[in-house]
């Protein structure tokens, strides 16, 4: 499954429009800055098996995310990396080798039909993206702004550029995931809530872009008290009625009424974002001001990486 | 304390929080949260992203980074956002400012659009034009927005036809009007749901691409009337 996102959509929760835009943000954002455009731009969000792609011009693209094993006609290309592919390229995935997502940015951004200021593909309203839906074969993107790289490339098929990004998920601790205590975390029972932290939690394949399920032994709560509705985000963890947690992702409900037992850190999304069915994982409960801190550190660092990005391409592109 | 009504703030993520006015659904709290929220429509806080109201909380999403550069060092974003609402709350007059409108929406109560409303009458032992006859006399609240874009959460339902919702989920049409406990619905679009059907009306709840893209706002009134099956399709 093959949709265009870019960071959401915002503003339009009060109307039961939930955010969407990409599961994994940070590496979206990544694969943009890579290829020299905003943050915002429009990206291909890739599931394996993944769409192959034939360039008709010259263009600028980077991968980040998930490694599905890149080719440019048969021949491997790196993730994190902008890559000049030469007209009638082809581009295609064979195999996972690690992650669930790959991002796909091309310089210039693609051409989309916005829908409330955001490009992301919303499913369920059948708008954004490409025609309100996941991408098909012969489907034909525009690229949003033109740019005239033949000269670079000179009789090349493709040629990988000298900068790069960190793949930070790929790190240490990926089976830790923190969150912030949710304000029903104490309905549980004293003995679920040391369960919490001490068990690890298998993703199910009962999984996707609007939440994870996750499998472990059930959770008792104390309470006989019920939730009214009220807006969830995501990394939200809910409590279900059977005892079972589930974590929401990017194309979460704007709301929801079971019990909200933690939420996962803006930082660790992208982690959770790159797990599979299968994959295990633990919680482990941090504090708002080192939230905060993790995230603004990792803003900083793109930030960091879009400055030094553009300037090498300022460079490549003035010759 | 006029303009301070009893709450309680908490995060519900790194970069939003919610302000609880109690887990109740109560009109005159609905009205409180949508007061606050169209105020803070109008007069955002700074570094807001977005406020969604619902039964009886309203929850404000911000931008972390932004804020963090120009806040005071020393506290966290989320504490000096909490102040910053905290502020709001009491400077808050609770007039409402906004007229509710009154909006009538046919429903076809028919058996071939309503696959649950013989079992509902069964379980709460009247006739289905009874059913029909109660559900489409009440004047309800449209509380809040949520679940699907355009999904409105109305209440209250009369006690004579509450029943819960299903255990589990199944296929439902678009335009299906459902019942689940003191709650009544209507589904914008085809969508698995757990409300039990007992309607469904030819009205679009949910047109993307208009400017306003749902029919119903939070705080509208909503009558229900009925419509034949000949008048649903030529509607």
């Amino acid at each position: 499954m093959d949709t265009i996102q870019d960071l959401g959509r915002y503003g339009w929760q009060h109307m039961g429009i939930n955010p969407g835009g990409a599961m994994d943000k940070l590496s979206a954002q990544i694969a943009n800055i890579l290829v020299g455009n905003e943050t915002t731009e429009a990206v291909v969000e890739l599931h394996f098996p993944a769409s192959a792609f034939f360039f008709e011009q010259p263009s600028l693209i980077a991968i980040t995310g998930a490694d599905f094993s890149a080719t440019i006609n048969g021949e491997c290309i790196p993730s994190m990396r902008p890559v000049l592919v030469s007209k009638y390229s082809i581009l295609q995935f064979h195999k996972v080798v690690n992650g669930s997502r790959a991002y796909l940015a091309v310089h210039g951004g693609l051409g989309t039909e916005p829908w409330l200021n955001s490009a992301s593909t919303h499913l369920k309203a059948e708008a954004g993206g490409h025609k309100g839906r996941v991408l098909q074969k012969d489907d034909e993107i525009a690229f949003r702004k033109a740019a005239d790289l033949c000269s670079l490339l000179e009789k090349k098929e493709f040629e990988v550029l000298p900068w790069k990004a960190d793949n930070d998920w790929a790190n240490n601790h990926l089976e830790e995931i923190w969150a912030l205590p949710g304000h029903e975390w104490n309905w549980l029972s004293d003995s679920s809530r040391q369960k919490f932290f001490e068990e690890s939690f298998v993703i199910t394949n009962h999984s996707d872009r609007m939440g994870y399920h996750l499998r472990g032994e059930p959770f008792c709560t104390t309470t006989k008290e019920e939730m009214i509705s009220s807006a969830v985000s995501f990394g939200t963890v809910q409590l279900l009625p059977d005892g079972q947690l589930i974590v929401l992702m990017a194309d979460h409900q704007t709301t929801g009424g079971y019990p909200r037992l933690a939420h996962v850190i803006s930082v660790h999304h992208s982690r959770l974002a790159q797990m599979k069915p299968g994959d295990q994982f633990c919680f482990r409960f941090t504090d708002q001001s080192t939230a905060e801190e993790l995230y603004i550190k990792q803003q900083q660092h793109l930030l960091q990486l879009q400055n030094a990005s553009k300037f090498k391409l300022e460079q490549l592109l003035d010759g | 304390m006029p303009g301070s009504p009893k709450h309680r703030i908490f995060p519900i993520s790194d970069s939003a929080l919610t302000i609880d006015f109690g887990n109740v659904i109560d009109e005159s709290i609905n009205q409180q949260v949508l007061d606050l929220f169209r105020q803070l429509q109008q007069y955002p806080v700074t570094g807001m992203t977005e406020a969604v109201p619902a039964y009886s909380s309203l929850t404000i999403y911000y931008d972390l980074f932004q804020l963090r550069k120009s806040i005071p060092a020393g506290t966290t974003v989320y504490d000096w956002m909490r102040v910053q609402l905290q502020e709001k709350l009491e400077q808050s007059s609770l007039a409402n400012n906004g007229e509710t409108r009154l909006i009538t929406i046919p429903v076809c109560y028919e058996l071939e659009f309503a696959p649950d409303i013989e079992a509902l009458a069964r379980q709460k032992n009247i006739a289905v034009d009874e059913v029909i006859a109660i559900h489409s006399s009440g004047l309800y609240r449209v509380y809040m927005l949520g679940f699907l874009p355009g999904f409105c959460y109305l209440g209250e339902v009369d006690e004579r036809i509450v029943v819960p919702r299903k255990s589990q989920p199944q296929p439902v049409a678009a335009g299906s009007v459902g019942i689940a406990g003191r709650q009544t619905g209507i589904y914008p679009m085809a969508s698995p749901g757990g409300w039990q059907i007992i309607g469904r009306t030819p009205l679009k709840l949910f047109e993307a691409q208009k400017e306003q893209p749902a029919l119903l706002m939070a705080g509208d009134t909503v009558r229900f009337t009925s419509i034949t099956k000949n008048e649903f399709e030529n509607y």
